[in-house]
């Protein structure tokens, strides 16, 4: 199949350029190495506030452990060595007195493959609540919940089964059921993993006018090798290519008039 | 709750975890420890020649002799009609169930053959002295009342369905590939059993083997209820004997003080028993961490 | 997944040989099982009779009898109870630290080794540590606690080694959702990965005190009795188990002694069977739940 190189592309986001917007997210100099592995070379992005960006590239660049950098989630892989900063709101959060349970709160994460927990789809939202105990009591913890479901819109298909098993639902709800988790805990930045690669195309269409509604209150960063799918969503696109930062820009500008030629053989598919 | 609380309590957690870890590891240093405390006490009170190379076991009579060549002539003889029951039952088994039964069969036959492994020791002690000895009698008119033979048996009945699991394991493990390989040749199932699985599968068989050995030797009741009580340098399986286990436990049943040379000597059998059965453990190990990097 | 077969047309000599170690593996299969049969038919056959509501109430007697297992059977109640209570948290612990926070380093694996190893020790040995730690440096004495002891010692590499397995089972991406919400380790293992291995974790305990329960040789060894016309009232009084009454009973010459031994072996069964069947229904269930 031949991608069109006349991609829907939505306008940049109305007023302010991406420049002028404050960097939420700002990876300065990044490298990151599993063992002696060099995965990710150099990279320099910033992310700005209440934007979605996107980062696209053919699989096996490094996009996902890119992602995970963000929250620290490459810790738990052990042997992980980072070089560089990434700075959250201007500090670096990979400073030796970071609170990395703390910045996995402000910082969330949406996985490829959904991943509810097997309980109940009120003590999956809840979950995040309970163990940072964020909730002083019981109506308020059913406040929250309720809150979160209705965020992610899976509010009215659940609210007569808060407590069914999680893994009773589809695969799309699913999906909505972890951002929901992900949105209880009021992170301010929420990382999505190829949030709908595992759905069908009516589910796909739900979760990314989701996301253009959750760009309102967060600043979400999205991994996609679809490229369609990052030009509806995104406002920025990074593109990526073994463990490189080739190209970052408006999503306009890197699908129909990008600077490099790896990125425009790439957006009109030429490989990958 | 403060970062700072939050992160004691984690590595309070963790060591407390690491703690119950290192249990194990205080374990082995108290079964080593208690044995060598011992074992050195008996020692200085007799002589190490005496006791692994003399004849003669009797520590509890006036006349005292402590060779023990014939516990461990009675455990080897015991082990050795044992192994000769389940070491090429095991196989037989392992080879049928892994190349000739189906599914179906497998799925019942397995098991069962567990349940052979679980029942414990007691019970097949009762069976050996009860049932087995009597009806060897019949064809064996001069078998004891208390003999080598039926615990053996008994004991290799015990053992099988040790070595069939470990080496069905053993077997299963070898690629498909080369089986096809030879059948396209044109062999037979049992050809190809007995002439490329079984030999590619032989560190895991006989890693299994030699636990069932192991298994043999540590064996207690089924020897302390049908196998006698008298210490007896003999390969004679129509006879009363004693193995090392069963003194152990004839000592425990009296009533020997601590600290007194009697007392130590069922550490100093105890001794004997754990190195020999530790001996053959990890070379079965070897064994099979072998096997596994030949076919990892 | 079976091994493949190859097809039918092979010349009949060739077949022989085939047939002959299909043929021999059949037989050892049916031998063994017949002698299980066997086993199982001479123990009922010699001891239902004798098993009544007295024999299940009376204590040891010198009498034949009189004699009843009741003294033996509290004796397990109260040791498999403090075997459980004393090996749960600590094989649970050892296995969540080698399973969870240990996969780094030379001390875990030389952990593991030592486990593996310690599973195959024979159980007397366990005895022998048993007798010279706990009855006599620790000064327990000939009790209920150092017997306990022993034998949680004796199951802890099961313990281990199973809870292991089922901590495994627990998928990574399970985990991985617990740390992205910031959950520490310890609330992840607690909230979501324990729950989760919990039927695999509870067969491997009920399958390791199935296996205490009919251990006979380490409770001896630290000295247990065998005759015993009382039941053990705390952790520190001298006891007896149900295997050891049952030893008891086959080396006496009297016949009927020997058929009070079937009763008791019988009821022994019985109570393994037990444990195994709710092994295997708690394993069923759960699956059931979080299928």
């Amino acid at each position: 199949m031949t991608v069109s190189p006349r991609l829907v592309v939505r306008p940049a986001a109305s007023g302010a350029s991406l420049e002028d917007r404050p960097a939420k997210v700002d990876v300065r100099g990044l490298s990151f190495y599993y063992g002696p592995t060099r995965a990710l070379s150099d990279i320099t992005v910033a992310m700005g506030a209440n934007l979605v960006t996107a980062f696209i590239g053919p699989s096996g660049c490094g996009k996902s452990t890119f992602l995970r950098t963000l929250n620290r989630m490459n810790d738990i892989i052990g042997d992980t060595r980072v070089e560089g900063r990434v700075l959250i709101d201007g500090q670096d959060i990979y400073a030796p007195a970071t609170d990395v349970v703390l910045l996995r709160r402000r910082v969330g994460m949406v996985f490829q493959k959904s991943n509810p927990f097997p309980k109940s789809v009120f003590d999956n939202v809840a979950y995040g609540l309970r163990i940072n105990g964020l909730t002083r009591s019981r109506s308020e913890l059913e406040g929250r919940v309720e809150a979160s479901l209705r965020a992610a819109a899976i509010w009215d298909e659940v609210k007569d089964r808060l407590h069914s098993s999680a893994l009773a639902l589809s695969g799309g709800q699913q999906q909505r059921l972890c951002i929901a988790r992900a949105l209880a805990v009021q992170p301010e930045v929420l990382l999505m993993d190829e949030p709908a690669s595992a759905l069908d195309p009516i589910a796909t269409q739900r979760i990314e006018e989701l996301i253009y509604e959750l760009k309102k209150t967060y600043t979400i960063v999205i991994v996609t090798h679809n490229m369609q799918q990052a030009a509806r969503v995104s406002d920025a696109t990074a593109f990526f290519w073994l463990g490189r930062l080739v190209e970052f820009g408006s999503t306009e500008t890197i699908f129909t008039n990008p600077a490099e030629k790896l990125t425009e053989d790439y957006v009109t598919g030429r490989f990958g | 709750m403060t970062r700072t609380t939050r992160g004691w309590i984690e590595f309070a957690i963790e060591r407390v975890l690491l703690l119950c870890a290192t249990a194990s590891v205080l374990v082995t240093a108290g079964i080593i420890g208690v044995l060598l405390a011992e074992t050195f006490g008996f020692f200085s009170e007799v002589s190490v020649l005496e006791f692994l190379t003399g004849t003669e076991w009797t520590p509890l009579f006036s006349e005292k002799h402590f060779g023990i060549l014939p516990l461990v002539m009675g455990t080897v003889l015991v082990s050795v009609i044992a192994m000769a029951v389940a070491l090429p039952g095991g196989l037989l088994s392992a080879i049928y169930l892994s190349e000739y039964a189906r599914p179906g069969v497998r799925r019942i036959v397995k098991p069962v053959l567990e349940l052979l492994a679980g029942v414990p020791t007691v019970v097949y002690g009762y069976f050996a002295l009860l049932f087995v000895t009597p009806a060897l009698q019949i064809w064996l008119p001069g078998l004891s009342g208390f003999n080598a033979l039926g615990p053996g048996i008994v004991m290799g009945l015990m053992i099988l369905p040790l070595v069939s699991s470990l080496s069905e394991d053993a077997l299963h493990a070898v690629p498909n590939g080369l089986r096809e390989g030879a059948y396209a040749l044109g062999s037979t199932r049992m050809q190809t059993a007995v002439r490329v699985v079984v030999p590619g599968a032989l560190s895991g068989i006989s890693a299994s083997f030699i636990l069932a050995i192991s298994r043999a030797i540590g064996e207690t009741m089924i020897v302390a209820i049908a196998a006698g009580q008298q210490p007896r340098l003999t390969l004679d399986p129509t006879v009363p004997i004693m193995t090392m286990t069963a003194f152990i436990v004839q000592v425990s049943l009296g009533d020997t003080p601590a600290g007194t040379l009697e007392y130590r000597t069922i550490f100093a059998v105890g001794m004997m028993l754990f190195v020999m059965t530790f001996g053959l453990n990890l070379v079965s190990s070897w064994l099979r961490r072998r096997f596994r990097e030949e076919y990892a | 997944m079976s091994a493949p077969r190859p097809t039918a047309a092979l010349p009949a000599t060739r077949l022989i040989g085939d047939r002959l170690l299909q043929s021999m593996g059949v037989i050892v299969l049916a031998l063994a099982l017949s002698a299980l049969g066997a086993l199982l038919w001479d123990v009922f056959r010699d001891g239902w009779r004798r098993i009544d509501w007295p024999f299940l109430t009376s204590f040891a007697s010198r009498r034949p009898a009189q004699a009843g297992i009741y003294g033996a059977l509290v004796g397990t109640l109260y040791v498999m109870v403090m075997t459980a209570a004393l090996a749960i948290p600590l094989g649970i612990g050892a296995a969540v630290y080698l399973e969870e926070y240990g996969a780094r380093g030379r001390l875990s694996r030389m952990i593991e080794v030592n486990i593996t190893n310690l599973a195959g020790v024979p159980s007397i040995i366990y005895g022998l540590l048993g007798l010279g730690l706990f009855v006599r440096a620790m000064g327990m004495g000939r009790s209920v606690l150092a017997g306990s002891a022993t034998l949680a010692l004796l199951v802890l590499p099961v313990v281990i080694l199973s809870t292991r397995e089922a901590l495994r089972t627990v998928p990574k991406s399970l985990r991985e959702a617990s740390y992205a919400l910031g959950a520490t380790e310890w609330q992840t293992i607690w909230h979501q990965v324990l729950p989760s291995a919990l039927p695999g974790i509870l067969t491997g305990l009920i399958l390791a005190l199935s296996r205490a329960i009919g251990e006979t040789a380490p409770l001896i060894t630290i000295g247990a009795l065998t005759y015993v016309p009382f039941a053990p009232d705390s952790l520190s009084s001298p006891f007896t188990v149900l295997p050891i009454q049952i030893f008891n009973w086959v080396s006496r010459p009297q016949a009927a002694f020997a058929e009070n031994a079937a009763a008791g072996i019988i009821v022994l069964l019985l109570l393994l069977l037990t444990m195994n069947a709710v092994a295997i229904v708690v394993r069923d269930r759960f699956e059931r739940r979080h299928a």
